[in-house]
């Protein structure tokens, strides 16, 4: 015991937590009983193999399961020690704070500008116009975007290349200066060029941003992460250091996992 | 030894030959309904287009001062008022100086339109200094001597059973030979009411009856029937309420229109006593008709926008009214616009509940405003396929045509829309 409390690293401190989440469509359990913690400033990757409830759990993190009737989520999920799912919590605010990214790039058919703008817009973070612009650009440069699109802003967002238009979508989630930032398999539909660009995207904007990543490739998660869980049939199999699963998993199933055999 | 032949075996050929059945069916279908299409435009247009062109009659008028102005106060009212038969029957009498008989008289004065009178009153209101002076007029002839010089009365038909007899078309004659008659565009017919006359007969009124009935329609049903859509569609929970709603709103778009016809007769003229037989009354009926339409339109064209758009919105901590109304609607718009053009083309045409309402009347005043009494183009059709006078017949196709005209702008514009408003996504 006391050795393994030598060999950890430095602890960083929750920003959220969730304890004994159930979720359900219908009748089917969706999530069952899981305990997470998520510490601040790092990357946690949620892995699995598809239908294990990874998206479902991260989408409970910003409430994104309020938009389907049928989905009840139960137990306790806290953010900086806040329930978020108390009556008297706005879903506007928690979505201001803890920003998403989607698996498939969902830019709006607007222009480049206006697709970052909307979140500062809607909130009211920029008070004059050049204010805004100077949260577009800050945003842009941020997601690694504004080299590439610096003189082409009006165009449309969906113009774009894939790894660019998923980007514009980090930047557009940026731009509301989020705590947390939700990924949901952000790299399934891109190349392996445009993924480098936004794994290496991700390890810069950890310094700001504390960063929940679901993926399917157990390479990106060993990459980028520094926790993961791993999660089978609805349940949180093991969880912890990124090194440790990937090196020396307790459970059995995560053994098989990630080195191939289910999945 | 295996098969590796490349050539057609004899279950490929059964194939093929299935396919090929199939395309020829398809191909017979598309001739067919063509060939109804084009048979029943070529009627119309066969009939109708010589309603478009007016015979007229040139007679040298010379306006008395004693017959339209005997006072001298050059009056418009009473100028538009006074006898002008005196004038057209001296016109005649210096081409037939022969006929002298006052049954004659009167038979010749009918080459002549009844509207001839008012014809000359309205020049004179417009331009009084034509009083006193002798001018060579071009008159509407009547409607038998326009069918005749249309060559729509045969003369080789009985006397006993033509309207137009033998002297008729002997003064016609004399007439067409003495260069005094000529077809020209026939602008009274968009330019006037209904008459009792043919050749006065104009559609100007019944389209302005429809643009009103049109107006009110757009007015009430598109703001009802989108934000009724939006609001199944996006705000709505589904239970059994909304399931209820959605079935009776698919009812609602197969109740036939005269349905709708005796609702607007029972509530909107005999409990609401809102007056009778005006575009306000036939507009609120029609957007009855065509708000369930628009409504499974918007609904349909709502559904289809990705789910991913309305994710994108509501992560950055949109509120729902402003993912619907930001980003949501502005994309169904081109397709909410499409459905409710095609709905108010529908609405155009529609003749049914329009009767019921009292929109059937004779009315010769083009209507000013929602609330004057109306007609409008297919019960203008109506009435007058409904006309015993054979000059009628070609102006029910005209007018037929007119509304075509403008089912295909109203096609058109939708398709204009769509293809200018429509985003990739």
């Amino acid at each position: 015991m006391e050795k393994q409390i030598e060999t950890a690293k430095p602890v960083k401190p929750a920003i959220m937590t969730a304890k004994n989440v159930d979720v359900f469509y219908g009748k089917n359990q969706a999530i069952d009983n899981v305990t997470l913690d998520i510490p601040e400033n790092q990357i946690t990757a949620l892995i699995g193999p598809s239908g294990c409830g990874k998206s479902t759990f991260l989408r409970c993190f910003n409430r994104m399961n309020d938009t389907i009737d049928i989905c009840k989520v139960s137990g306790d999920i806290r953010f900086a020690g806040q329930d978020i799912y108390d009556p008297k919590v706005d879903v506007v605010a928690l979505r201001a704070r803890i920003g998403m990214v989607f698996q498939k790039a969902n830019p709006f058919p607007k222009s480049i500008y206006d697709n970052v703008a909307y979140g500062p817009r809607i909130h009211d973070l920029a008070e004059s116009k050049d204010e805004l612009t100077e949260i577009v650009i800050k945003s842009l440069k941020r997601a690694g975007l504004y080299d590439e699109v610096a003189d082409r802003l009006d165009d449309s967002g969906t113009s774009l290349s894939g790894g660019q238009q998923q980007r514009l979508c980090i930047a557009r989630a940026i731009a509301v200066d989020p705590q947390i930032i939700l990924m949901d398999e952000p790299c399934s539909a891109l190349d392996p060029i445009a993924t480098a660009i936004i794994e290496e995207l991700m390890e810069s904007m950890k310094e700001r941003y504390t960063i929940v990543i679901v993926t399917h490739s157990m390479a990106q998660a060993a990459r980028v992460s520094q926790k993961t869980g791993f999660f089978h049939l609805g349940k949180l199999i093991e969880h912890g250091d990124t090194d440790k699963i990937f090196t020396n998993p307790d459970n059995e199933l995560t053994q098989n996992y990630i080195s191939g055999r289910i999945g | 030894m295996r098969d590796l032949t490349l050539n057609t075996s004899a279950q490929m050929q059964k194939r093929h030959r299935k396919e090929t059945r199939f395309k020829w069916y398809g191909r017979i279908a598309i001739l067919l309904s063509l060939a109804f299409l084009v048979f029943m435009f070529a009627a119309i247009l066969l009939r109708g287009m010589s309603a478009f062109q007016q015979t007229k009659i040139g007679l040298d008028i010379s306006f008395n001062e004693q017959v339209i102005d005997p006072a001298g106060t050059r009056d418009p009212g009473d100028m538009a008022r006074a006898n002008y038969k005196p004038l057209i029957s001296a016109g005649l009498a210096e081409v037939f100086p022969e006929v002298t008989e006052r049954r004659e008289k009167n038979q010749l004065y009918k080459l002549i339109s009844n509207g001839g009178m008012f014809e000359l009153g309205q020049m004179v209101v417009e331009n009084p200094e034509l009083i006193g002076t002798k001018q060579t007029i071009w008159l509407s002839a009547s409607s038998e001597a326009d069918l005749f010089m249309k060559g729509k009365i045969d003369a080789k038909v009985e006397e006993e059973l033509r309207r137009f007899k033998d002297r008729d078309i002997a003064w016609f004659n004399t007439l067409k030979d003495q260069g005094k008659i000529k077809k020209k565009f026939n602008t009274t017919f968009f330019k006037s009411g209904d008459s009792r006359e043919p050749e006065m007969a104009g559609i100007l009124g019944a389209a302005f009856g429809s643009f009103f009935s049109l107006l009110v329609c757009f007015v009430i049903s598109f703001p009802l029937g989108i934000l009724t859509a939006v609001y199944l569609e996006e705000f709505a929970k589904k239970n059994r309420i909304t399931d209820l709603i959605e079935v009776n709103i698919n009812n609602l778009a197969a109740v036939p229109s005269i349905v709708f016809g005796l609702l607007g007769l029972s509530i909107f003229l005999n409990f609401f006593n809102l007056p009778r037989s005006t575009p306000l009354v036939g507009g609120i009926v029609l957007a009855l008709m065509t708000l369930p339409t628009i409504i499974i339109a918007s609904r349909s064209i709502l559904r289809s926008v990705p789910q991913n758009i309305r994710d994108a919105a509501l992560g950055l901590g949109a509120s729902k009214t402003q993912t619907t109304f930001h980003h949501v609607v502005p994309l169904a718009m081109p397709g909410m616009l499409t459905g409710t053009i095609l709905g108010m083309a529908r609405a155009l045409g529609e003749t049914a509940p329009l009767l019921m309402i009292g929109m059937v009347a004779f009315i010769v005043d083009i209507p000013k405003g929602i609330t004057d009494v109306a007609t409008s183009l297919p019960v203008q059709i109506f009435l007058w396929a409904d006309s015993p006078e054979k000059g009628f017949v070609e102006r029910t196709s005209a007018a037929i045509i007119v509304l075509l005209v403008f089912l295909v702008l109203m096609n058109l514009f939708a398709v204009y829309l769509r293809r200018r408003m429509e985003r990739r996504w």
